[in-house]
């Protein structure tokens, strides 16, 4: 296989892994507040894009308002869902609240599709869609797009979370929340934090996405399994891993597919996850205590 | 013994009002959703086995289910072996299968437990998928044939539902009393704390392992069973989703209750069937009755019957509730 | 409280459904992907039927009885498919059904139409339905035998002999690969790549950079959307310039806008439907085609669909037999479907007998081409 091939791969995994990466990251910031694996994270991928493609069709706005109007509808949502759904019964287990997020996840799907039909949609790419040559490799205008503001998002989120009082509040509730209410901080604002930081994420995700990878009302349901798998690739909880987490599962599941087999891609990315996670058991980057016996 | 008589009066007084169900419900239709509700709630038990009282998670159940529909079928159908020899090996493949995938996956924790498990089932399922010689390939398995066991052929969906019926009251029996023996206590010791339950001589790693083949080899059963009732499978069945209703049966029937898992799994698998004629609006139904039962019985199906009934009679017996299993 | 006001007015609900019954009606049933990953299929397959159900009724209906026909939904889940249709059987009594709409969740239900003795006419179109051939099952796609047998007349008048396939690994993409790998080396072709993605991948741009090392004159991608869509801008974008088929899979308005001006030039086989103004005014599909498209479109404002043909063609062809043998008595319904001849449908001109439960050839395709965002029959 000669090397332009080879960087071709490594490009398309970089732009597929984006999206894992992406998605990822939401799972991280709730579940860093809250200890809940989000099933709706891939829902709020969902809307980020359907909606961009839904204001821009129906309601005929620029690609520009349309896209920050489906940003901040998704970032309303993610706080909707938590005030209606998570809060009432907070101190619910872990498990009963995961699975409330699965249900929530079915309902905003059903939504999505009665609102929208089944059909796929695209978005028109930022910048053209003219292909740009790169040692005899190609990378789309978009790709770029999505690679620099993934790295906007992930550096932005670490200044929130180390630079603000806010940022901080949500770090201590993750550490230990009986502790963080002591010293005063509303545990239930830094929830309802986290879910609209999330929904945000989740939207962006989706809207700068949709001009590559299409969307459609069910697109959610791979993402947020793919998701998860890079949140655990690179380690549960650090927003760092699972952004570098999801751009090496694209990266595997690109090679895979360009240098083994492309019907195997999947399973050879998950083998890899798996021969890892039994040599680390924490992921990648995970900081925390695996609780290995 | 208070304990066994109860359990096997109320097994038994729950088969009976499944032998009872064909005759009041006489349409084929009915059989079939019902023998669909036992394959569920015979693999939802197992589940809970695991989640409720060992406190592991899986989320790839849906793949024992498969690899064991598919070895049957395969057994039975491509090489012509008799039924019962390819249901056994069904079961068996799908306990050994798990037994090797134990040792690594079950020293994980939590959600990398869940990731390594759901791992494994996209895994099976690709390879389910793609090897399309031996399994038919995307487009599904045919010409699976009927149980043929003791020279009669149980070839019409009443028997079939009798003989369904019965290994479910099996699996909830041998539930029940497993809960209550020695390895029960262990594993609820397990449950509460691990470091306690080593720290009195509980070898935990291998309770871990036993309940986990143990809820593999159920979920083996139910999908020979399928396999053999439907006599055509493919790998849609089998997928993670799967693994993810499974999971969702067990919490909203109520963990650690056998009994709340049987009413998940028929509550869960029958629910669509009614909500048929919403059309589009049925998933958005689905979703929000999902939402609202989590949210309003936090115990489960069995754990908002238990505080029902304690107050119907009219005084609080905490005692009472957790002996809903 | 809010829970026991919904199961109460489930259990209404449920009640009121179960009671209503129509004694003097000829009742067919269907069950259709109307949801889930198939849904591209069985929601025009499901809006024609209901829209054939109108139409037959203000014509009188069947036999002078009212048509009713009862769909399901199997949400491309073959366990609901076989629920759905023990359902239409045991419940409903149906005399004859339409659908399902995917291989998979037909080759599930076969059996129970065997034993129950009513004929089932499928809208899928894999070959295992109707070979080899049982009694009770019939089938009205155009097979992926004869996609693929137009697509190598055309490419071997192109002198395009090295060919490399990409498919989608669900039932669609097997099947059609089977076909590929099955006709094309006895064929004089060179099989130089044989490349598979998931249904739901975004990029196969990997696969395709394989494909350009490989030197192929040819691509043929058997998929259905939203895959074939990402696979032609993916080719547009690695800058590779072979020749590329699709398959009928694709032949809706919605690949076009998904694939944009990666679309041009691209070769597909398709059913007249989509070219039905193009076509010579004497074929004899020409004024059905015509006149289903515009009523479809009317009703639903949505463009028509090769898809929704047959769900057309099963409704039509059962009623087609009920008339004939001026009896809706299923078993023989089945004997007359046998004994259809020339019947114009939307798929072709069918011609079953008890050796064929298909009834199509190759001539139910033209290879068509995207040209200015719009297909161009050619020639």
């Amino acid at each position: 296989m000669d090397s332009a091939s080879l960087l071709q791969f490594l490009i398309s995994g970089l732009t597929v892994g984006s999206t894992y990466g992406l998605t990822a990251l939401g799972f991280t910031i709730i579940f860093n507040t809250t200890g809940i694996i989000n099933f709706a994270q891939g829902e709020f991928v969902m809307l980020g894009g359907m909606l961009s493609v839904f204001f821009m069709r129906i309601a005929g706005l620029d690609e520009a308002s349309a896209i920050v109007l489906a940003v901040a509808a998704v970032t309303l949502a993610g706080a909707l869902i938590e005030r209606f759904t998570i809060r009432p019964v907070k101190d619910a287990s872990i498990i009963n609240l995961i699975i409330i997020t699965i249900g929530v996840s079915i309902f905003i799907r059903g939504l999505a599709m009665l609102a929208w039909g089944k059909d796929t949609f695209a978005l028109p790419p930022f910048s053209g869609d003219a292909p740009i040559a790169l040692f005899g490799a190609v990378v789309m205008p978009q790709s770029i797009w999505v690679l620099a503001i993934s790295l906007l998002i992930l550096s932005g989120l670490k200044a929130f979370f180390s630079g603000t009082i806010y940022g901080k509040g949500m770090l201590a509730c993750a550490q230990d929340k009986k502790a963080a209410y002591l010293v005063g901080i509303s545990v239930e604002r830094m929830v309802l934090l986290s879910f609209m930081i999330s929904g945000l994420v989740g939207a962006v995700g989706g809207a700068i996405l949709a001009p590559i990878t299409l969307t459609s009302f069910d697109v959610g349901v791979i993402l947020g399994l793919k998701g998860f798998a890079a949140c655990i690739l690179g380690g549960l909880g650090n927003p760092f891993g699972a952004a570098a987490g999801g751009l090496i599962l694209g990266v595997l599941e690109s090679f895979g597919a360009g240098l083994l087999s492309s019907a195997y891609k999947d399973a050879f990315a998950f083998i890899i996850l798996l021969l890892l996670l039994f040599v680390r058991p924490s992921g990648l980057f995970g900081t925390r205590e695996a609780k290995r016996v | 013994m208070q304990g066994l008589k109860k359990d096997l009066l109320l097994t038994g007084a729950f088969l009976s009002a499944l032998c009872l169900a064909p005759w009041v419900l006489p349409s084929g239709y009915y059989l079939t959703v019902l023998i669909m509700c036992c394959l569920n709630a015979m693999t939802v038990v197992g589940l809970n086995l695991l989640l409720g009282y060992a406190g592991q998670i899986s989320l790839g159940h849906a793949a024992f289910y498969g690899l064991a529909a598919y070895t049957t079928a395969i057994l039975t159908t491509t090489l012509g072996l008799p039924v019962a020899l390819g249901m056994l090996a069904g079961v068996g493949l799908a306990a050994l299968v798990a037994f090797v995938i134990g040792i690594p996956t079950l020293k994980l924790s939590g959600n990398y437990l869940a990731m390594a498990t759901l791992g494994f089932g996209v895994i099976v399922y690709i390879f389910l998928n793609e090897t399309v010689g031996l399994t038919g390939g995307p487009s599904g398995f045919t010409g699976i044939p009927r149980l043929n066991a003791a020279g009669l052929t149980l070839s019409s969906d009443r028997s079939y539902y009798y003989l369904t019926a019965a290994v479910l009251c099996a699996v909830v029996l041998l539930s029940l009393n497993l809960i209550r023996s020695r390895l029960g206590r262990a594993l609820r010791a397990l449950h509460t704390s691990e470091k306690a339950a080593q720290a009195v001589g509980i070898d935990i790693a291998r309770y871990k392992l036993f309940i986990f083949v143990l809820s593999a080899a159920f979920a083996g059963a139910a999908g020979v069973l399928y396999a053999h009732y439907l006599t055509f499978i493919a790998p849609s069945s089998f997928g993670f989703l799967f693994s993810v209703e499974l999971l969702v049966m067990v919490v909203l029937g109520g963990m650690a209750s056998v009994w709340g898992s049987v009413t998940g799994a028929f509550f869960l698998t029958a629910l669509p069937e009614f909500l048929r004629m919403f059309e589009n609006v049925e998933i958005i139904i689905y979703g929000a009755i999902l939402i609202l039962c989590m949210m309003f019985l936090p115990r489960g199906l069995a754990g908002g019957v238990s505080s029902l009934a304690v107050r119907l009679r009219g005084r609080a017996r905490p005692g009472e509730d957790d002996h809903a299993s | 409280m809010k829970l026991k006001g919904l199961v109460l007015a489930l259990a209404m609900a449920f009640l009121v459904s179960a009671c209503s019954t129509e004694p003097e009606s000829v009742k067919i049933g269907a069950v259709l992907s109307a949801t889930g990953p198939a849904s591209f299929l069985g929601e025009p397959e499901k809006n024609t039927m209901q829209m054939l159900q109108e139409e037959i009724n203000a014509k009188g209906g069947v036999l002078g009885k009212k048509l009713e026909i009862v769909i399901y939904d199997d949400e491309t889940d073959v366990n609901k498919c076989v629920l759905a249709a023990k359902k239409l059987l045991d419940k409903d009594g149906v005399v004859a059904v339409a659908g399902p709409s995917v291989s998979g969740n037909t080759l599930a239900i076969i059996k129970f139409f065997e034993e129950a003795k009513i004929p089932l006419v499928s809208c899928a179109a894999s070959e295992k339905i109707v070979t080899p051939v049982n009694a009770w099952v019939f089938n009205t796609p155009q097979l992926d035998r004869h996609a693929v047998t137009r697509i190598m007349l055309d490419a071997k008048a192109k002198g395009l002999n090295n060919i490399a396939i990409i498919t989608v690994s669900n039932g669609f993409g097997q099947s059609g690969r089977a076909v590929l790998q099955e006709l094309l080396p006895p064929n004089g072709f060179n099989l130089v790549a044989d490349e598979v993605y998931g249904p739901k991948d975004t990029d196969m741009t990997a696969q395709l950079t394989k494909i350009k090392a490989a030197g192929a004159d040819a691509i043929i991608c058997w998929g259905t959307n939203p895959g074939p869509a990402v696979v032609a801008r993916n080719r547009v974008q690695l800058g590779i310039d072979t020749p590329l088929y699709m398959s009928h899979g694709v032949a809706s308005k919605k690949f076009i806008e998904l694939a944009g001006p990666a679309a041009e030039g691209i070769m597909l086989p398709a059913g007249r439907l989509i070219v039905a103004d193009q076509i010579p005014d004497d074929n004899p599909q020409k004024p059905l085609l015509l006149s289903y498209a515009k009523a479809y479109t009317e009703k639903y404002n949505a463009p028509v669909s090769t898809f929704g043909g047959h769900g057309w063609d099963s409704i039509k062809l059962i009623v087609e037999a009920i008339n004939m043998g001026k009896s809706a008595k299923p078993a023989d319904i089945r004997d007359n479907l046998e004994k259809i001849k020339g019947f114009v449908g939307t798929g072709g001109v069918f011609n079953y007998s008890p050796e064929n439960h298909n009834g199509l050839d190759e001539n139910a395709f033209v290879m068509v081409v995207i040209k200015d965002g719009d297909w161009k029959i050619m020639d």
